[in-house]
């Protein structure tokens, strides 16, 4: 049988090659957080053809209305994006009439958002709220789940260490998709990592749930031994279910679904499969690690990394 | 054993047949056969929501200082008052619901006139008729009146101190100040009456064919109103809308039977417009827009064409993959997991569930359970076939081996996504109200049809076919 877990030190060195550029983008540059979370408006219109206004015509009409913090963006379909803070609809009014005055022609709203300063600050603190209350519900879970096997606390703790990882992951995502492709932090995003952590739980269960019937079943067998057992039964499983079904729904989406959604189906790709990567590489892992104290080895040269 | 399973088919049957119906169609009605009454009827046309069909969506504010006390009778109040306005704008489906203390959130699907939907929200709504003596003011003037309200969305800092007002009782200088721009004239009014004494109201023509406000009043105001015209004749009496004048005709006579007819420039629009806005009455508390968001119909339409594509071709992909693998349980599990969908929709229809983008990842996310909780059972029943077992023990063991590990990661994520949920309905995050919900209702679906559809069907295939080449039924 297959030694997954042997080189469990090079998987948590691939993890943190993922991980670190990301965040460390995301230190440098700031979150790239949307309106939905700063507060602030965005504005996509559609001019006629030949008729669009350039940026530089387009500032100073924002000017005139008292917004000076206007950008303005041209996206793939041809309509402008313009992103201000606050815009009240009168002033959005004044704004769009100004435009069909000069550019002539008639001036389609695609979307417009506007978000008071106040209620972006709410958005994020309670989305950030449930996600840790609903992290701690399902720790609490598991540990009650698996109360009959020895240190079934350990299980929730290391369910959540994995889904902590799967969040870091889709946020690096997130950081490298902001330098390169203007990505933003907005509530959709906020969906896809809810959905990355519900199915992170769920593909944790699964595998935790072989370990424990193994451990009744196999009770001579080393530790070790036992969770490479474990995941190496479920590895088809594993496998079948996240790359061959899961991930194909969501490619199609990425390829197929849109520009609104391929940000986000771009994100839940690479968020479920480290979701359950991190079944796989991380929590089981880290599972034998905790058994074995390892950590007591870690400042003695050369005996923990095998 | 067999006609058990036969019992379990037709019910499948059934309940797949039900489905579809409620898939197919926008309202369901069961007639009584004998007198063709209507026994019961439910609407179950499918509700998009504003991201995936265009459409309005504000999040209105009490205009109150921060921290103080919100009435919640009031707010109540308030919000039926926008359900009401909208609603006679004769804008469908639209969703008023109070979110957490001091907002209200509104959502207008499919709305095309985003303007005239926040006009009439946040116009007040206070009609005053004002005795201005011999002074006609024009359409538009700002008009100071000594009548108290403390809804005005037009809220200055400064309160410019009232001049000798000519008989009033109730001098209210604060809140009564108009906007900087304007040069508000130096007179405070007297109010004779306000919109709470009309009864009725009607858009009717006035004497040179324009559209007219017709009203009647309440008894007490026909006894104002009455002695006001019959001591007045000759002077003005204006008739104002939150302070602003739209009309000021002059009294002819006295008026006794509680009648009258308000004209001023209107259309036929603004007429209908102005009577919702009186006949709704003002609002018990200020609202001010703290959120927009209008999405262009264009922009939705291509959303959901594009996830609607993107779902059938993945979809596709994933039953091709399921028959290849997995072979005689592919099959079965493609039958399940159709049946999932079929039934989910119907459930979403059912429950008026709101499909929006988030939603649909929901749903997803419970799509790729259905699919794992197959999965599971298949590779269950592989292993068993390979250590040696016969088909039936197989079958029965795969179930029972997979079923703890289905039951209790679905119980996670089931309790994951209740917490979310109550999370999302008190704190008005729509976005998370919206995902969970479906995940929820995909997730205790899916469960069900492991255990029914899928369960049932494999046994159901095994009696059909007694496969006895494990290799090309099972794909070992």
């Amino acid at each position: 049988m297959i030694d997954i877990l042997r080189r469990r030190y090079l998987y948590f060195a691939i993890s943190l090659v993922v991980i670190l550029p990301g965040l460390i983008l995301l230190a440098i540059n700031g979150l790239p957080l949307s309106i939905d979370f700063t507060g602030g408006s965005l504005l996509e219109v559609q001019f006629e053809s030949g008729k669009t206004l350039q940026s530089a015509d387009l500032l100073p009409l924002y000017a005139n209305a008292g917004i000076d913090d206007a950008q303005v963006q041209t996206t793939e379909s041809g309509t402008l994006q313009i992103r201000s803070s606050f815009l009240t609809n009168e002033t959005r009014d004044v704004i769009l009439n100004e435009m069909r005055a000069q550019s002539g022609g008639e001036v389609t709203v695609i979307r417009f958002d506007s978000v008071g300063p106040n209620i972006g600050a709410q958005v994020t603190s309670r989305a950030a709220v449930a996600v840790a209350v609903a992290a701690l519900g399902v720790a609490t879970y598991i540990a009650l789940v698996f109360r009959r096997v020895p240190n079934a606390f350990r299980y929730g703790v290391c369910a959540i260490i994995a889904m902590v990882h799967d969040v870091a992951v889709v946020f690096s995502v997130a950081g490298i998709g902001a330098l390169l492709f203007d990505w933003q932090i907005d509530a959709l995003f906020l969906t896809a990592l809810l959905t990355v952590i519900g199915f992170s739980v769920q593909d944790k269960v699964v595998v935790f749930d072989r370990i424990r019937e193994n451990t009744n079943l196999l009770r001579r067998l080393e530790y070790e031994k036992l969770v490479n057992h474990s995941i190496v039964q479920t590895l088809q499983r594993s496998i079948n279910t996240q790359l061959m079904t899961v991930e194909f729904l969501l490619l199609a989406l990425a390829l197929f679904g849109g520009v609104t959604l391929q940000e986000f189906a771009v994100i839940l790709l690479v968020g479920l499969f480290s979701g359950t990567y991190s079944s796989i590489f991380i929590a089981a892992p880290i599972l034998v690690l905790w058994e074995k104290r390892e950590w007591k080895n870690w400042f003695r040269r050369g005996t923990a990394t095998a | 054993m067999i006609r058990n399973l036969y019992t379990r088919l037709v019910l499948i049957l059934i309940i797949a047949a039900l489905a579809i119906w409620v898939d197919t169609s926008d309202e369901i009605q069961f007639r009584n056969p004998i007198d063709d009454t209507i026994i019961f009827s439910r609407n179950v046309a499918p509700r998009l929501g504003l991201d995936l069909q265009g459409g309005l969506q504000v999040l209105l504010e009490a205009d109150l200082p921060e921290g103080s006390d919100v009435d919640s009778d009031a707010m109540d109040t308030a919000r039926t008052i926008v359900e009401n306005r909208t609603n006679a704008l004769g804008v469908s489906e639209n969703l008023i619901q109070l979110a957490g203390e001091r907002r209200i959130v509104g959502e207008f699907p499919g709305a095309e006139d985003a303007d005239a939907i926040l006009d009439i929200i946040q116009q007040t709504g206070l009609l005053e008729f004002v005795d201005t003596g011999d002074f006609r003011p024009d359409e538009g003037t700002l008009l100071q009146t000594d009548f108290a309200v403390g809804s005005s969305n037009e809220t200055s800092p400064t309160a410019t101190p009232a001049a000798t007002p000519a008989d009033s009782s109730t001098p209210t200088p604060a809140a009564e100040t108009p906007p900087a721009e304007e040069t508000p004239p130096a007179t405070v009014y007297h109010t004779i009456m306000t919109g709470g004494e009309l009864r009725s109201i009607n858009v009717g023509l006035d004497d040179t064919g324009q559209p007219a406000i017709d009203f009647t009043l309440s008894p007490e105001g026909t006894t104002i109103f009455a002695n006001h015209t019959a001591a007045n004749i000759g002077k003005i009496l204006a008739i104002t809308l939150d302070k602003r004048v739209i009309s000021a005709p002059g009294i002819q006579g006295a008026i006794p039977t509680g009648q009258g007819q308000i004209s001023g420039s209107f259309t036929a629009e603004s007429a209908n417009e102005l009577a919702v806005q009186l006949r709704y009455g003002s609002l018990p508390i200020p609202l001010k827009v703290v959120e927009t968001r209008i999405i262009g119909p264009t922009l939705g339409e291509d959303s959901l064409q594009k996830s609607l594509v993107a779902g059938v071709i993945g979809m596709t992909i994933v039953i091709l993959f399921m028959v290849i693998y997995y072979r005689l349980p592919g099959i079965v599990a493609t039958l399940a997991i159709l049946c999932y969908a079929v039934i989910a929709f119907a459930v979403f229809k059912w429950f008026h569930v709101t499909l929006t983008l988030p939603g649909i990842a929901g749903f997803l996310l419970s799509t790729g359970a259905a699919l794992d909780a197959n999965i599971l059972i298949f590779e269950r029943l592989k292993e068993e076939l390979r250590n040696g077992r016969n088909l039936n023990q197989a079958v029965e063991q795969g179930w029972t081996r997979a079923w703890p590990s289905i039951w209790e990661s679905n119980l996670a994520t089931f309790f994951t996504s209740a917490i979310l949920f109550l999370f999302g309905s008190a704190y008005g995050a729509t976005i998370v109200k919206g995902f969970s919900v479906t995940l929820i209702f995909g997730v205790a679906i899916s469960v069900l049809t492991a255990i029914f559809v899928t369960r049932s069907l494999l046994a159901l295939a095994l009696q059909l076919f007694r496969p006895t080449n494990h290799e090309r039924w099972f794909g070992i």
